[in-house]
């Protein structure tokens, strides 16, 4: 009943004036106001400045995610790491393990939703041009392979069906592979070198998104770990059969490895973004009955992505705890000085009271009052955490990103606040019988 | 006893009574009071400490209401108003003028006066003007954005009477008005009285000096919570 005349008498013009009287009454004791806001704007600042962290944190790994495709199955081919397996299998000095084309085969016929896989080998050895060389990955796939991975050609085109029927030696290089090999001049047409065989560059393509996000050499021109997942050729698969045959020697730290792998990696791609995890489980189950030990394993980008939103919402739960507690703890700053205001102005309520105010106007004005005080906060707390974040991004490199709705919500939560602890103590000075509240001394 | 005047009485009082429960003890602190004040009357309230001229005040003041009786106040009875409608009545009839000024801190000479006003509704522009004028008729022109603890007690007071007097108020009740102030000053707060008065307005002075009745018109004696004498000064002189 309260609030309804009060919207009712409360004309702009009064509350004009109740905010000035509030900011005069506030600016009596500066010092004081300002330490009683600044739980609220602790409250705010790190609201805002926290979801900004944690928002381009998990924007980041959500993007890597994406760029994998959401709607593939990734398989890859890995080394066992059963002892009793490699033991028995040292006295053939050939390592065999991984993928099959029958493990390919036998998803397409049993795994509903499949629309195409993308098969490919690995070589892994020094890829060269002329004297410059690095330690890269040779990818033998198939043409559809950057559409089906999200990878853009950057420059040129990637190989035809034509040339992978037709075993060509054509090669698309990765950008940071480009970038190392042919720091100066234009790679497309050129050739480079694996091993003995000799490969013509048709284009550049965008470096895999799981393997780097940055590409540039560090100081010494030497590329980081990071950096050398990213450099990557690709070559029909046909062509790398017919280079490096069935088994793969590498000499590595001394001495000769020599495995036999038939597929490194698979990419299933399925039709529908519902069928991706059913058809992860087939093919789990397709996998599991073909290979006697663990020497696969399976990424599920869709998977992934669900996974770092649920971490993500757990973040936002963690958050909006803190978030909460502190604005919890300025709320009750709040209250305890504005219980403090009241008593210390008791006669001034007496006066009012005695002048004309009613119970709502004394409401109102200690109302005002706190909702300035905490509003303030909320403002320096906005400001504060919107300049955090840029700071953050400037120094530490890091992703930050403001949602619109952050700031905006961290203030309305701080008004809100004092609103919800300046009622008890607004509703306390209302209370005071007038008479006693003008004998107060 | 008082000679009816020409007009209505301003404020009526019929039978009232306030109780007090102290412990196991009713403290009557007033008892079958009946009083009639007329517009223009210059009336003190005089009694020994304790004989409930505070009590008085109050319920004249509607800051308080009697435990028994009625209250007329403009022919409105006002003893079973509502907290609301008291707030109304005090902020459009009364005027209030206290012991120790009770001006508020934080605001300066215009805006204390003009505190009644902005409860009334009255705007922004129109209430600092009447603020300025009264401000001016005090003796406080060249003082208007002082705060009360730049001016002196006689000064402050006298902002207290503006205050009072910016709602036109029908009656104005003075608490103790003088009693912080040395006899210079409280001289010139009476001298405003009398002024006031003169120009028509209904003053209600409480105080225990008994030399204040011979300015006032008429006098009230109260002694353990009744009217004891209520005389004019017709009868007082004769
Ligand atoms: N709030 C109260 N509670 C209890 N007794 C009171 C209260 N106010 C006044 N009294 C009593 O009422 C009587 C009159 O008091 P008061 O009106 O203050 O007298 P005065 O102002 O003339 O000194 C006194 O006996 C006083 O103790
Ligand atoms: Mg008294």
């Amino acid at each position: 009943m309260i609030r309804h005349s009060l919207l009712r008498e409360f004309s702009l013009f009064r509350l004009k004036r109740s905010v000035l009287l509030g900011i005069k009454s506030l600016w009596m004791h500066r010092l004081r106001s300002l330490l009683t806001a600044m739980g609220i704007v602790f409250g705010v600042c790190s609201v805002i400045a926290m979801l900004a962290i944690g928002e381009g944190a998990s924007h980041e790994a959500q993007q890597q995610i994406k760029e994998l495709g959401s709607q593939n199955i990734i398989l890859r081919s890995v080394k066992a790491t059963d002892a009793t397996t490699a033991g028995e299998q040292e006295r053939s000095l050939i390592l065999e393990y991984g993928l099959t084309y029958r493990d390919i085969s036998q998803i397409q016929a049993t795994v509903p939703g499949v629309l195409v896989t993308i098969p490919a080998r690995e070589v892994k050895d020094f890829i060269w041009n002329e004297s410059r060389s690095i330690d890269g990955s040779t990818l033998g796939t198939v043409p559809w392979f950057p559409e089906m991975r999200n990878r853009s050609i950057v420059r040129g085109r990637f190989f035809t069906e034509i040339e992978m029927n037709t075993r060509a030696p054509v090669c698309v290089l990765s950008r940071s592979l480009a970038r190392h090999l042919f720091p100066l001049t234009e790679p497309i047409g050129d050739t480079v070198r694996i091993q003995t065989s000799y490969f013509r560059v048709i284009g550049v393509i965008a470096d895999d998104p799981a393997a780097s996000s940055a590409g540039e050499e560090d100081k010494n021109g030497k590329p980081s770990a990071k950096q050398s997942a990213a450099m990557e050729m690709l070559i029909p698969i046909s062509t790398l059969e017919d280079h490096f045959g069935e088994v793969l020697f590498k000499y590595r730290s001394g001495s000769f490895e020599a495995e036999k792998v038939e597929l490194h990696e698979v990419t299933v791609r399925i039709d529908e973004p519902d069928r991706v995890m059913p058809a992860a489980q087939a093919i789990r189950h397709v996998l599991e009955r073909n290979h006697k030990k663990v020497d696969y394993e399976m990424i599920v980008p869709l998977d992934l992505l669900r996974r770092a939103e649920r971490t993500k919402q757990i973040f936002n739960i963690v958050l909006g705890s803190i978030a909460a507690i502190s604005l919890l703890v300025g709320g009750i700053g709040i209250m305890n000085i504005m219980l403090a205001t009241v008593t210390e102005r008791t006669r001034e309520i007496g006066i009012r009271r005695a002048l004309g105010a009613k119970k709502k106007d004394i409401v109102v004005q200690f109302l005002i009052e706190t909702v300035m005080l905490s509003g303030a906060g909320g403002v320096i707390g906005v400001a504060l955490g919107l300049a955090i974040p840029l700071i953050i991004t400037h120094f530490a490199e890091m992703v930050t990103i403001i949602e619109f709705w952050a700031p905006a919500l961290a203030f309305s939560i701080s008004v809100i606040t004092g609103v919800l602890f300046g009622i008890y103590p607004a509703f306390r000075a209302a209370g005071m019988n007038p008479v006693e509240a003008l004998r107060h001394e | 006893m008082v000679s009816p005047s020409h007009s209505e009485p301003v404020i009526e009082l019929r039978g009232v009574e306030k109780h007090y429960q102290m412990g196991d003890t009713l403290v009557k602190a007033l008892q079958g009071v009946d009083l009639k004040i007329f517009p223009g009357d210059y009336i003190s309230i005089l009694g020994p400490s304790g004989c409930g001229k505070s009590t008085m005040l109050n319920i004249l003041g509607c800051l308080d209401q009697p435990s028994v009786g009625q209250y007329f106040l403009d022919g409105l009875d006002v003893s079973k108003l509502s907290d609301d409608d008291l707030s109304q009545v005090r902020g459009k009839k009364l005027g209030f003028i206290f012991q120790s000024y009770n001006l508020i801190q934080q605001l300066t000479v215009v805006e204390n006066i003009e505190v009644p006003l902005y409860y009334q509704g009255v705007s922004e522009k129109e209430s600092r003007d009447i603020a300025i004028e009264l401000a001016t008729r005090v003796g406080l022109g060249k003082r208007l954005d002082h705060r009360p603890t730049e001016l002196s007690g006689g000064q402050q007071q006298r902002v207290a009477i503006a205050r009072a007097l910016s709602n036109d108020p029908s009656v104005i009740l003075a608490d103790e008005a003088t009693g912080n102030l040395d006899s210079k000053s409280g001289g010139d707060i009476l001298g405003i009285f009398d002024q006031l008065n003169a120009d028509g307005k209904t003053l209600i002075l409480i105080t225990h000096d008994e030399g204040m009745s011979m300015r006032t018109s008429r006098t009230i004696r109260l002694k353990d919570g009744s009217i004891a004498s209520d005389k004019r000064r017709e009868e007082v002189a004769r």
